[in-house]
């Protein structure tokens, strides 16, 4: 792996809250690389730091201390307007709660980022968001609204919203959080296909069940990582497979 | 971000709110609506003035003795009867720019057919007085300069002489019948004019050669008026100061010294008369705007409702890339959008509002180009200031906050 180019880079990465006369470390020196390629998963328990360094590596919050390289381009000297630029470009985010627009097709909000790139054509971004829908298998349902569609499947229209800029990395923070076992394994699986398709993926999630997914697992504890280690990779469509039919709730 | 994008961006977001937009928009409809009608009523009430004037005669310029509408200040000299026949012959006979010149002498009394009897007015002027105040014959004939040379006793009537007067199958043509004391000849008929700006009756008169009235009736050399006619609406200036300078000469009136006569064309009187429904559509405009600025304050705070309620949709736009000036591009072109759809709307009911209340009233329905004008860019305007500070909001949210929020 150490061959392949690293997508992220972080050293010694520090986040400082302040909260009235007190000081919060969510993250005490952090530093790690993500290559091209890799399914990584980022674990700890509540309160561990995960959170605050996904939303580092998604350029949304900015260290307090340390480097951080995205595609080789330090985010420490950048401005407001450059990081969004980066987000736009570079970065792909799912969330925990779908995050989207109410009363929007599904077409219209995979389509969202790209309209906020002015290098992409109306046409260019129709067909794009169009693939994106087919590669997460919702070719059907492009003008269905988000509450004409289940959880599992919002989750595809976000990761199909995540994939149409075509991202140097995936960052989701407990996208299956919200999702039954089956739908998580479903997700689970249409990650693990993306990755085969050559995706960088970073994953949080405090559920060791979906951890083992992954093909690399980074553990935070109190705002230092614990251990940062190689998982041999379950398959998610065999997992699907194994689950008892009875245990759809 | 282009602006096509932009509106395409706005305009979905208020799609999705399709009730709330519209309410937020109807305090500038009613502001818009309450401007564009009270304009457009105005324009009409001045317009109808405008045509009763110039249905008082013809590129009308009128002389009066000075003085004569302006109390106390300088004494004495409206009891000075200045005006004289011999004015009219010098203005007749010297103005380039006058085309028709009358003197007026007016008197009453008690009109009387048989048994019949009508409180007139009798109206003296030359053969051309009738041509200037645009009255036109129905029947018979004007009277002539040779009955001005002979102080001759006829008359012509107007249409409400001739119903009070006269039995409905009766002809007046020929008739005598006497003003005070003095028997005359009604030797015309005139048509029907209606009621001026004021509501005076202009068909209850009598017209009479100015010497008749100045002799038989008054006994008096002077003249109360002289009414003249310029040869177009572009020359009245020129004639109004012909006729001056002709007055100053005959008058004697010294460099410098005060005229004993005043000249007002029809339109200053015009001027005069729209002052004062020109102050009451001022006034109502002035209401009209208030409520604007009422509806304006009405989109303001349903923008900032929107920004709150619509958080966490700001915190996903930033996190997959809108900068902070696209969302408050956004939030100001809903604003504006909002604003200037009510505007349109506003500028139609207004419309309709006028045109339905200028056909109640019987007003000519003017259409105030100029401030449909105003009323759109306007609204461009208010819908930038009402959304600017919400807009501002919103571009300052913190995404990460945003998006945990619920
Ligand atoms: N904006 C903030 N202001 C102050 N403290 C914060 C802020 N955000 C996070 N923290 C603190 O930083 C620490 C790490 O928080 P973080 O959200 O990263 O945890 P997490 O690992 O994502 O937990 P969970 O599994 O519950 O989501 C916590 O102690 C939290 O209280
Ligand atoms: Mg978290």
């Amino acid at each position: 792996m150490n061959e392949k180019q690293s997508i992220i880079k972080v050293e010694n990465l520090k986040r400082t809250f302040v909260v009235g006369s007190e000081e919060v470390h969510a993250l005490k020196g952090v530093s790690f690389d993500i290559c091209q390629g890799e399914f990584v998963s980022i674990m700890g328990s509540s309160g561990s730091g995960k959170s605050t360094l996904l939303n580092i590596l998604g350029c949304l919050d900015q260290p307090t201390a340390g480097e951080y390289y995205i595609d080789g381009i330090s985010v420490r000297t950048k401005s407001k307007n450059e990081l969004s630029e980066i987000r736009n470009r570079k970065i792909g985010f799912v969330f925990q709660s779908y995050n989207l627009l109410p009363r929007t097709s599904a077409l219209e909000n995979v389509e969202l980022p790209l309209v906020y790139n002015p290098d992409v054509s109306h046409r260019e971004r129709h067909e794009r968001a169009q693939h994106a829908l087919e590669l997460v298998g919702l070719k059907d349902r492009m003008g269905h609204m988000p509450n004409q569609l289940s959880g599992g499947q919002q989750q595809r229209v976000a990761i199909a919203r995540a994939l149409v800029n075509d991202p140097v990395i995936v960052l989701a923070d407990e996208a299956t959080g919200n999702l039954d076992t089956r739908t998580s394994y479903e997700i689970m699986s249409l990650f693990q296909s993306l990755h085969e398709q050559g995706k960088t993926i970073a994953f949080v999630t405090h559920e060791s069940d979906i951890a083992v997914f992954t093909s690399r697992t980074i553990f935070l504890r109190d705002g230092h990582i614990l251990r940062d280690e190689s998982v041999t990779t379950k398959s998610a469509a065999a997992a699907l497979a194994a689950l008892p039919v009875e245990n759809d709730y | 971000m282009d602006i096509l994008n932009l509106i395409r961006i706005s305009a979905k977001a208020l799609m999705r709110n399709k009730t709330r937009s519209a309410l937020s928009m109807l305090g500038i409809v009613i502001g818009i609506a309450a401007v564009i009608a009270v304009v457009n009523l105005g324009e009409g009430l001045k317009q109808s003035t405008a045509n009763q004037l110039s249905d008082m005669g013809t590129n009308l310029i009128m002389v009066m003795r000075a003085n004569q509408r302006r109390g106390g200040v300088s004494m004495g000299s409206s009891n000075v009867q200045s005006l004289k026949v011999r004015d009219c012959e010098l203005i007749a006979k010297n103005a380039k720019n006058v085309t028709m010149v009358s003197p007026v002498v007016n008197s009453g009394g008690q009109l009387v057919n048989g048994s019949k009897n009508w409180s007139g007015t009798v109206y003296g002027g030359s053969p051309d007085y009738l041509e200037i105040r645009k009255y036109e014959i129905a029947t018979g004939v004007n009277f002539t300069d040779e009955d001005v040379k002979k102080y001759a006793k006829v008359g012509l009537v107007g249409q409400t002489i001739v119903k009070e007067l006269f039995d409905e199958d009766e002809d007046p043509i020929g008739k005598t019948i006497r003003i005070g004391n003095m028997p005359f000849k009604v030797i015309g008929t005139l048509k029907e004019k209606g009621q001026n700006g004021m509501g005076m009756d202009q068909d209850d008169l009598v017209v009479m050669p100015y010497s008749t009235v100045q002799k038989r009736m008054l006994g008096v050399d002077y003249i109360q008026q002289i009414v003249c006619s310029a040869a177009s609406e572009d020359v009245a200036e020129a004639a109004v100061e012909e006729v001056e300078s002709i007055l100053r000469v005959s008058h004697k009136i010294p460099d410098g010294g005060a005229d004993d006569f005043e000249v007002r064309t029809q339109q200053e009187m015009l001027e005069m008369m729209t002052s004062m429904t020109g102050m009451i559509t001022t006034v109502l405009v002035a209401i009209a705007l208030i409520s604007l600025l009422v509806g304006c304050i009405g989109i303001m705070n349903i923008m900032y409702v929107t920004v709150t309620e619509r958080t966490k949709e700001i915190g996903l736009r930033m996190s997959i890339g809108a900068k902070n000036s696209a969302i408050l591009l956004q939030f100001l072109t809903e604003s504006i959008i909002l604003s200037l759809i009510g505007g349109v709307v506003g500028m139609l009911l207004g419309l309709l509002l006028s045109y339905v209340a200028s056909m109640a009233m019987s007003l000519p329905f003017v259409v105030n180009v100029l401030w449909m004008v105003i009323a759109f860019v306007s609204c461009a305007i208010l819908g930038l200031i009402s959304g600017f500070f919400p807009a501002l909001k919103a571009s300052r949210t913190d995404p990460i906050n945003a998006l945990r929020y619920e």
